[in-house]
């Protein structure tokens, strides 16, 4: 199963127009659909169960942390006037930027026609919905009375009074819950058909009557691929604006108040880029050790790693002029309030984690301008947790500094995290990687059937996939 | 798998392929030869099989397009009616309803509207989910989410002739042909 397809000659297209493969080895498709369906069958290896045990301790660590916040009141949390914002909302950003790479990879890159994304888009979608449910958490509880949360809905209150849409957190409640539902649509969509894959190699009646299920009765007809090539385009099409909306949205939660330091137009594409940095920071971090484990070199090459790399370098790259701008229109601007924002930023009490972001976010990705440095798979993610490092800290950056220091200096304040805080924060992390190693144990990891399109023997003008003659 | 015990009715006639180029080159001769009912079925969007069963464009579409504008429609409507007309909330003396605040959660919605149009239609379109086929009945079809390129030609085209048909799968270069029974 793992060995080498046959040795057929494959004549060479001219060097020009040779480019580096993106299934190696020329696997066939009965290879590919092995090769990654196998990883959800079967027992559970013992790295599932190692990587498993520890996340789950650390989810139910973090459940009883919101269970201790909910019964006792918000109060255990470090929040307190002026800093009404901290950790949660930090948290919030930072998981909903994480999710954006896995939007971008499904959508944005199908429209681009960038065929590497198809290797590591059923992952990155996995991704993409697992952080915005750890997203979700910290807003729903961070108001305190959690069972009110309702009231963010458009349903009247008992006084008949209905949620207010000038504010931005209300369109943000619209953005968010959106996002996450077509997320969720296009990832299953994306999944049909490859269920249909595990439902055909099925040798139990419950995964049968399970995946047979889910696969809706897909059968791979082509007058069903043509509308749903059609569907997943007009998905990604729709996506497109939804990913860019989304963290402006998000940046509008502050953008549009008149904290300085927060209100500048900069924000939301500033927002975005920093989002699609720390998502494909992320899409790394998963996806290095699982392609190794998994032995999926041939799908997931060095050359995936490599343009992730060089999106990472570029995003990176407007992330740190965005810093530089808004230092220079604080300048510029000639308000002194935001001025002293800014300088309080670099060289005020929280100089350090003012400090840890430009290291990180600004410093970290120009590693990447090396070919070296880009295919040393330990470097490129030892960087991607920087990078998701660095991203936290731009969102503490923001929140907690531009909050501590408000107008009036007796109200002048430092925050500091509990307990409380930063076991929520780890526990959300353990509930994402809990539901993402869920999904590696019962799903296709990559996508079978889109893998099989770029491979040569799914290629009618490729010899392997049956065409006569050369190039 | 198919139940020998009952009368069954022929499907039609199935072949198997073993490379794309070999499936795109079948389909056209039997898109030709003037059949209407027959499909072929592939484990991945096959590039260029559209053109070659004579598929025009699919209707997606529509759905996508016309639920995204009742989202849009929608959302204007739901928010004038809550904050300019049910319950007019005075928010710095700004007019009761904008269309330009307004607009932030009306795309949203424009856009989640328009995503359960393109999901919702495909599947419409499709007639899934449709559990049971009668090519499940074959064993050999199981490779089609596999490695395997399979054309159907059903017994209830017009033109379908079953010695015919058959001869035409084996020309095209058609392995295993077999007949497929409900």
């Amino acid at each position: 199963m793992a060995s080498h397809a046959p040795t057929i000659e494959v004549p060479l297209p001219p060097k020009e127009l040779q480019r580096e493969p993106l299934v190696l080895n020329h696997r066939p498709l009965g290879w590919i659909s092995n090769q990654i369906a196998v990883i959800a069958e079967g027992k559970a290896p013992m790295w599932w169960w190692i990587a498993f045990v520890p996340s789950f301790i650390v989810m139910c660590i973090g459940a009883s942390m919101i269970a201790y916040q909910v019964g006792t009141g918000v109060g255990v949390w470090g929040l307190m006037i002026p800093v009404g914002w901290a950790w949660d909302i930090t948290n919030f950003v930072w998981w909903i930027g994480i999710g954006h790479a896995g939007t971008l990879i499904s959508a944005i890159l199908c429209l681009l026609r960038q065929r590497w994304r198809t290797s590591i888009n059923r992952a990155a979608e996995a991704m993409t919905i697992f952080a915005v449910m750890c997203a979700g958490i910290f807003p729903a509880f961070h108001v305190g009375r959690v069972w009110f949360a309702w009231w963010l809905l458009p349903i009247p209150n008992a006084n008949g009074i209905w949620p207010q849409f000038r504010s931005p957190l209300l369109w943000d409640v619209f953005a968010v819950s959106t996002y996450f539902t077509v997320s969720l649509l296009f990832w299953y969509m994306g999944l049909i058909p490859d269920l249909a894959t595990m439902r055909d190699r099925a040798k139990s009646k419950l995964r049968q009557i399970g995946y047979g299920i889910a696969a809706l009765g897909w059968t791979g007809s082509n007058r069903h691929w043509w509308n749903y090539e059609k569907a997943y385009l007009l998905l990604a099409g729709l996506s497109t604006p939804l990913v860019l909306s989304v963290h402006s949205i998000v940046s509008f939660d502050f953008a549009v108040s008149q904290v300085p330091g927060w209100h500048t137009t900069i924000f939301p594409p500033y927002f975005v880029a920093g989002a699609i940095f720390s998502g494909f920071g992320m899409v790394l971090t998963l996806v290095l050790p699982l392609r190794a484990i998994c032995k999926l070199e041939d799908v997931i090459t060095i050359r995936h790693v490599e343009l992730m790399c060089k999106v990472l370098l570029a995003t990176g790259s407007i992330v740190g002029y965005a810093y530089g701008m808004e230092f220079f229109i604080a300048w510029y601007g000639g308000n002194p309030y935001e001025l002293y924002a800014f300088q309080n930023r670099a060289f005020g009490p929280y100089w350090w984690s003012y400090w840890s972001m430009i290291t990180c976010n600004v410093i970290s990705p120009h590693f990447f301008w090396s070919k070296r440095l880009r295919t040393n798979l330990w470097f490129v993610f030892a960087i991607s947790i920087v990078v998701n490092i660095g991203m936290w800290f731009e969102r503490f950056v923001i929140i907690v500094t531009s909050l501590h220091r408000d107008y009036m200096p007796s109200n002048w304040a430092y925050f500091s995290p509990t307990w409380v805080d930063i076991w929520t924060y780890i526990g959300t992390i353990g509930l994402f990687m809990t539901l993402f190693l869920l999904f590696v144990r019962f799903l296709p990891l990559c996508n079978i059937a889109e893998v099989k399109v770029v491979s040569s023997h799914g290629d009618p003008h490729h010899p392997l996939g049956g065409a006569k003659g050369g190039h | 798998m198919s139940d020998t015990s009952k009368p069954t009715t022929q499907f039609g006639l199935l072949a198997e392929f073993d490379t794309p180029a070999g499936t795109i080159a079948a389909a056209e001769k039997v898109r030709d030869a003037g059949f209407r009912r027959w499909d072929v079925y592939t484990p991945y969007p096959l590039h260029g099989l559209d053109a070659a069963m004579g598929l025009g464009n699919s209707k997606v579409g529509w759905f996508t397009f016309l639920l995204g504008c009742t989202g849009m429609t929608l959302g204007m409507l739901m928010i004038w009616y809550m904050n300019a007309y049910d319950y007019q909330i005075v928010v710095g003396g700004k007019p009761f309803f904008s269309p330009l605040s307004s607009f932030p959660v009306c795309y949203e919605m424009t856009i989640l509207f328009g995503a359960f149009g393109s999901l919702g239609g495909m599947l419409f379109l499709n007639r899934l989910p449709r559990w049971y086929h009668p090519l499940f009945n074959s064993d050999r079809f199981k490779n089609v989410t596999h490695d395997k390129f399979y054309l159907c030609i059903e017994s209830t085209d017009p033109k379908f002739d079953d010695a015919q048909t058959r001869k035409l799968l084996e020309s095209v270069g058609g392995k295993h042909i077999e007949e497929v029974r409900e």
